[in-house]
């Protein structure tokens, strides 16, 4: 169950600067934890994040166990043009998780 | 890690110090000064032009909010290309790696990460022009007196 | 070096709480109660109060996924018999409550579950499954800065009755009674963290050290665990019990549904 909280301004001056806040719901397992067996615990983590403005790569963030669960990234970006973030986050076990938002640019 | 090998570490970390100019790693046990090493190559480090916005005393390591900025005017002709930070005491050196562009008008990246431990946390700024910058803060993670066990 | 930092970080963290703590008892006149939020720093302050940083806000936002999502053998979603989230409001302030046609009080938590056996005919919920916590999270939201206001109901008072009494009895290896370290100590330091006032204002929880949202259930097992007691059985009515007792010792304080709490 993939779950995202995004915050982006709806609507932007054109060339004002814009943050970006996102969190995502995850376990961040570190593969440093012992579980209830006494066995490690296999990593779990979130590796990339990346971020575009209508297709184009703005932001890019790797990431290590050291990144709290529930990852919170927080970025800016110029509102160059209307269109569309797009957020993207990949990881361990096959986790894709991809998240749009819409900012109109006046 | 037994006493020898740790000696053996430190003296390859201030041998490693020695040869590259570090600066702000010169205090930092050798796992991140590795880590830095790595980001940074031969180039020296300056301390300067960031601010790493961290609690200085913790009450939960799980979660420890974070802002790095870096003074940059974020222009094609100078910018920063990326953020890195390091923390000295958790099982491994890098906390993550940010990549950054003129596209992005600021260069503040916030998030949250795990301390381990109370440690010193450094943050390294790499310019559009090679250029290395840094600043580090000790943060100090107060620990619960009533721990979850039952999980 | 770092003893210097830590002494200047206490006095901050010091003067920050006692200037807060000055605010809110001018702000609600003689009430000297303090919520959990008034003992955290200000960086924890600001986290819950952000919706959009606050990490409880991502099971809120679930459990607006499964209150429009049809479950069990009715086909029925919560949404279908109580229509916009918006007709909770008040609700999370009230709870525990006893249910029409029983006689026991039950939880928040207990009352969810409640409709989805009875009136979704869905499997029950398992205590602390992410979603039953999405779902409680979602309806205690709605309560956020509502005034704590037990129901006017005279069957709850001898449960209430037995809620403070097991506060106030000892127990566990340790010996220790909930009263000696939050009513007789709370305030003073245990550790390096301030003994909470335990007043249940912020439920469910995004506690970081579980890096994750639990119940008000989960945080009373980590405090017996942390006496060395036995933890009562998930099932058990010692925890509405001591519920209710809590809440109405809290009676008036603001609801703060997500809290954040270290």
């Amino acid at each position: 169950m993939a779950n995202v909280l995004v915050n982006a301004p709806k609507t932007a001056k054109r060339g004002s600067i814009v943050e970006i806040k996102a969190l995502i719901l995850h376990p961040m397992e570190t593969g440093f934890r012992p579980g209830p067996n006494g066995r490690i615990i296999p990593r779990n983590i979130i590796e990339r994040f990346t971020a575009t403005w209508n297709g184009t790569e703005i932001f890019d963030m790797e990431m290590s166990p050291a990144i709290a669960a529930n990852p919170f990234v927080s970025f800016f970006a110029v509102a160059s043009e209307s269109g569309t973030v797009g957020l993207r986050w990949t990881g361990d076990e096959g986790f894709v998780v991809e998240e749009r938002v819409a900012i109109a640019v006046e | 890690m037994d006493r020898r090998r740790f000696l053996a570490g430190t003296a390859t970390a201030i041998g490693a110090i020695v040869v590259l100019p570090l600066g702000t790693a010169s205090a930092t046990p050798e796992a991140m000064a590795g880590a830095i090493r790595k980001v940074v190559g031969a180039s020296q480090v300056r301390e300067g032009r960031v601010s790493l916005d961290l609690p200085p005393l913790v009450e939960n390591g799980s979660t420890v909010p974070l802002v790095v900025s870096v003074e940059s005017p974020m222009r094609e002709a100078d910018y920063i290309k990326a953020i890195h930070v390091f923390n000295e005491k958790n099982p491994q050196p890098n906390v993550f790696t940010a990549r950054l562009g003129p596209r992005n008008g600021r260069a503040v990246v916030g998030t949250r990460i795990k301390l381990g431990d109370s440690q010193k946390i450094v943050a390294i700024a790499e310019t559009s022009g090679g250029q290395f910058w840094s600043a580090s803060a000790d943060v100090i993670v107060t620990l619960a007196a009533c721990l979850d066990e039952a999980t | 070096m770092i003893a210097r930092h830590f002494g200047i970080g206490l006095a901050i963290v010091f003067i920050a709480s006692y200037a807060l703590a000055q605010g809110m008892a001018d702000k609600g006149g003689t009430d000297k109660r303090r919520s959990g939020t008034q003992d955290m720093g200000g960086v924890l302050q600001k986290m819950q109060d952000d919706d959009t940083a606050n990490p409880g806000m991502l099971f809120v936002q679930l459990g607006g996924e499964l209150w429009g999502k049809a479950s069990g053998a009715s086909g029925k979603s919560c949404a279908d018999c109580h229509g916009s989230v918006a007709s909770m409001k008040g609700v999370a302030a009230r709870y525990p409550a006893i249910p029409k046609g029983a006689d026991a009080p039950v939880d928040l938590e207990g009352r969810i579950d409640l409709c989805r056996t009875a009136n979704q005919r869905a499997g029950s919920l398992t205590s602390e499954s992410r979603e039953l916590l999405a779902l409680t999270a979602y309806v205690a939201h709605q309560s956020r800065g509502f005034p704590i206001t037990p129901p006017d109901d005279p069957r709850l008072a001898p449960f209430r009755a037995r809620g403070e009494k097991l506060w106030q009895a000892r127990q566990g290896q340790l010996n220790l009674s909930c009263a000696i370290c939050h009513d007789d100590n709370a305030g003073k330091k245990l550790a390096g963290v301030t003994i909470p006032e335990a007043h249940p204002t912020g439920y469910p929880i995004y506690r970081l050290e579980w890096q994750t949202l639990g119940s008000l259930k989960r945080r009373l097992r980590n405090c017996l665990a942390g006496i060395r007691a036995e933890p009562y059985a998930y099932d058990a009515p010692e925890y509405v019990m001591l519920d209710l007792f809590l809440m109405d010792r809290a009676r008036g304080m603001m609801l703060e549904s997500p809290g954040v709490r270290p």
